[in-house]
């Protein structure tokens, strides 16, 4: 009798999770810096990845509605270990579908490397810039809506070239995405004709950044290219470069694009320039539209691209019929790319419901998502100058 | 003329930002020497220390520029700078009774007090943090420069121009006047010698009826000026961040050990010793060294000694090379 029971008891079980299986919600991670050095990014950029999922879920979710829910890890940034942590829990008590996420370049790797491709899991990540992460070991499992420095060390070179500058001396922040995009831009700008003096790397939050101007003062060059974050060293180089004299043009990366920094150095900074990662048109008109309506600042860094990451998941998640990674990492390329219908932000609902119907979709996003290569996106960038302390765009290219 | 550009090209990158820094390490490796001097321990907490004492600062600061208050050329900062000090003794004051006197009281090894310190470093940490968050903030005012690299070069028609910034100028002229009034304290003042007598020895210093509750908080009292004064002078002439201070620990210590722990003289000459090291091993003579040279002996390379990247690995190989062959520093302070 006892054993009918606890036979009975242990089916009971069997089907209801079972049962409760496919009306779960379907958990997204949402792996983030959110201490670390850039955690006043990373708030905005959550937000707008969860805007994506609530808009799925309030147009009736995906799979035979089954609703999204995020799940938010801290990859600190920096520290490998700490992320790789974070998402390995994500993966193994979360029960995570997919990630996305991770944002800096070094823990993206290592979150990619040690959880997602041991437990097959597919992660879109919003903001990893570095080149090394093209030809990384991913199994076909890691996207990123935010192009990667190769190209962006090509745009500033080209925009340097042909402002007729032959010198100059470059400083970049001592880490995957600084070394990553300099070795970019000094092998595009001295394919060019143009000359390097010296490339020197700088520490982020370090006290003192005389050693490092002073060098590069007395290689000399006619701008200083400066790929690093404008909150960290980027901004001590260019003050202490200012306050010596030694360089009074600037070129910068994107990290270097921050309304803080125009506010502190932006009346010495006339006619600097660079280029950041942008998208204009009507997927980014779109996303400024459902942004705002959920207070979030639509022109925040990176969050155009965090909630096209999300989107995608969800996306190729419906369009594979399955939130197995090996069956919908394949779909991601389909539903980013032609032919199909084109959706732009807020229309995620109806996407959703042309893929259930079998349809095909292009999803245009807020940053015109459209990923070439090993899955990464081509990208747009915004040719800057700064005019009478604020920036004024130049070209897009 | 070619002379004097390669002087002003040295001076402008090499001797001004070097001194302004040392100044900013020696005040900060004083307070750590003081410490290790009377308290017997080294102070983890210190950075921290500084950055609260510049946040009092800073916020005592905002208070006067909203109340329209102002120093013209000179950052209001320094009208704030007693505010700050206040602040910072009564947590000082308040971190010893409540943690280091129960410490003390148990006559603990001086390991275990490094440990406790680097608690209240976290403390002080998230304190900071708490209140004034963890971006960078900008509260230099007044005139920013003494000359300008454009102005000087006008001025004296030389191709090389020479920058001294207003709070270069306020960081070397109030270490000078600091480290003076520290000096005069505790060699011509019946505190500060009772304070040097209880440095040398602790129990004769008992014995001759100097109470050490007093020499306690004395030194508490001088360190949160040091620290203060410290760390308000290096948010002018860098910026304010939490995590820098957090930083800057390292330089301040090797500071303070190169010098000799405990002793004032040293850890001013460590700071200096630190500060120039880092900068003049790393940087690159070309400029300097093709205005000395005549024109056929002109170089392309960038004479260059050591990568700015090794900068750290300077300071610390003299730290390694001074703990090996003189253990008591430079100035003989007590082994570190």
């Amino acid at each position: 009798m006892k054993k009918l029971l606890l036979a009975t008891a242990a089916t009971l079980a069997a089907v209801g999770t079972a049962s409760a299986q496919d009306s779960d919600p379907i958990k997204i991670g949402v792996v983030l810096g959110f201490t670390g050095p850039i955690e006043s990014l990373t708030p905005g950029m959550a937000a707008s990845a969860e805007l994506a999922m609530t808009e799925i879920n309030e147009a009736g979710g995906l799979l035979d509605g089954r609703m999204l829910e995020p799940v938010q890890a801290d990859s600190t940034c920096i520290d490998s270990a700490a992320a790789t942590a974070a998402a390995e829990r994500l993966v193994t008590s979360e029960g995570v579908a997919g990630i996305m996420g991770a944002d800096c370049s070094g823990v993206t790797g290592a979150v990619l490397a040690n959880v997602a491709v041991p437990n097959g899991v597919a992660m879109i990540s919003p903001s990893a810039t570095s080149p090394a992460l093209s030809n990384a070991e991913d199994d076909g499992l890691f996207f990123r809506t935010a192009p990667s420095d190769a190209r962006q060390g090509e745009v500033i070179a080209n925009i340097v070239r042909e402002k007729g500058v032959e010198e100059v001396a470059v400083t970049y922040t001592n880490n995957d995405y600084g070394k990553g995009l300099s070795d970019s831009f000094i092998s595009n700008f001295e394919d060019q004709g143009g000359s390097v003096t010296l490339s020197a790397p700088h520490e982020d939050g370090k006290a003192d950044y005389s050693a490092e101007i002073g060098s590069l003062a007395s290689a000399g060059g006619e701008a200083l290219v400066v790929l690093g974050y404008a909150d960290q060293g980027g901004k001590g180089v260019i003050q202490s470069a200012l306050d010596t004299g030694a360089f009074d043009t600037f070129v910068m990366g994107d990290g270097m694009f921050a309304q803080s920094l125009l506010e502190d150095l932006g009346q010495y900074m006339e006619g600097s320039y660079g280029a950041v990662p942008w998208s204009e048109g009507e997927g980014a008109e779109a996303f400024a539209e459902v942004a705002s309506a959920a207070d979030i600042d639509p022109e925040g860094t990176f969050t155009r691209e965090s909630y096209d990451a999300a989107a995608l998941l969800a996306l190729a998640m419906q369009a594979a019929g399955s939130t197995t990674a090996s069956e919908y990492a394949p779909s991601v390329m389909d539903v980013a790319n032609e032919p199909g219908e084109k959706i732009l932000p807020g229309e995620l609902g109806k996407g959703i419901s042309i893929l259930q119907d079998g349809g095909e979709i292009d999803y245009v996003g807020a940053t015109g998502v459209e990923l070439v290569g090993p899955g990464e996106a081509a990208g747009t960038y915004r040719e800057y100058e700064i005019q009478d302390g604020d920036y004024s765009t130049v070209q897009f290219r | 003329m070619e002379p004097l550009n390669a002087l002003v090209a040295f001076s402008n990158f090499v001797v001004i930002p070097a001194t302004a820094y040392g100044a900013q390490l020696a005040l900060g490796a004083l307070g750590v020497t003081l410490i290790y001097g009377i308290l017997r321990f080294s102070n983890f907490a210190h950075g921290d220390t500084m950055a609260f004492g510049a946040m009092g600062t800073i916020l005592a600061t905002w208070a006067l520029q909203a109340a329209g208050v102002s120093l013209g050329p000179l950052p209001t900062a320094l009208l704030a700078l007693p505010v700050g000090i206040a602040a910072c003794a009564v947590l000082l004051l308040l971190t010893d009774k409540l943690v280091y006197k129960f410490y003390r009281a148990r006559k603990v090894s001086p390991v275990l007090l490094v440990i406790v310190s680097m608690g209240v470093m976290f403390v002080y940490n998230g304190l900071v943090r708490f209140v004034i968050g963890v971006d960078d903030q900008n509260f230099d005012d007044g005139a920013r420069y003494l000359i300008g690299a454009i102005q000087f070069r006008q001025m004296t028609g030389l191709d090389e121009g020479l920058a001294i910034r207003t709070s270069q100028a306020i960081t070397v002229v109030t270490a000078v006047v600091t480290v003076a009034i520290l000096f005069w304290f505790l060699n011509h003042t019946r505190t500060g010698k009772s304070m040097r007598a209880f440095s040398d020895n602790e129990d004769l210093a008992l014995l001759s009826g100097i109470s050490p509750d007093r020499v306690v908080r004395v030194t508490w009292l001088i360190v949160a000026a040091l620290a203060t004064i410290a760390g308000v002078l290096y948010g002018l002439d860098k910026s304010f961040k939490p995590f820098t201070y957090f930083q800057l620990l390292l330089p301040v210590f090797a500071a303070a050990i190169v010098g000799g722990l405990g002793s004032p003289i040293g850890a001013i000459a460590g700071g200096f010793v630190i500060a120039f090291s880092e900068v003049t091993l790393t940087y690159a003579f070309k400029k300097v060294a093709n205005y000395l040279l005549p024109e056929s002996l002109e170089i392309d390379g960038l004479a260059q000694l050591l990568a700015t990247d090794y900068k750290f690995a300077v300071s610390f190989a003299i730290l390694v090379i001074v703990l090996l062959f003189r253990p008591t520093g430079l100035f003989r302070g007590k082994s570190a």
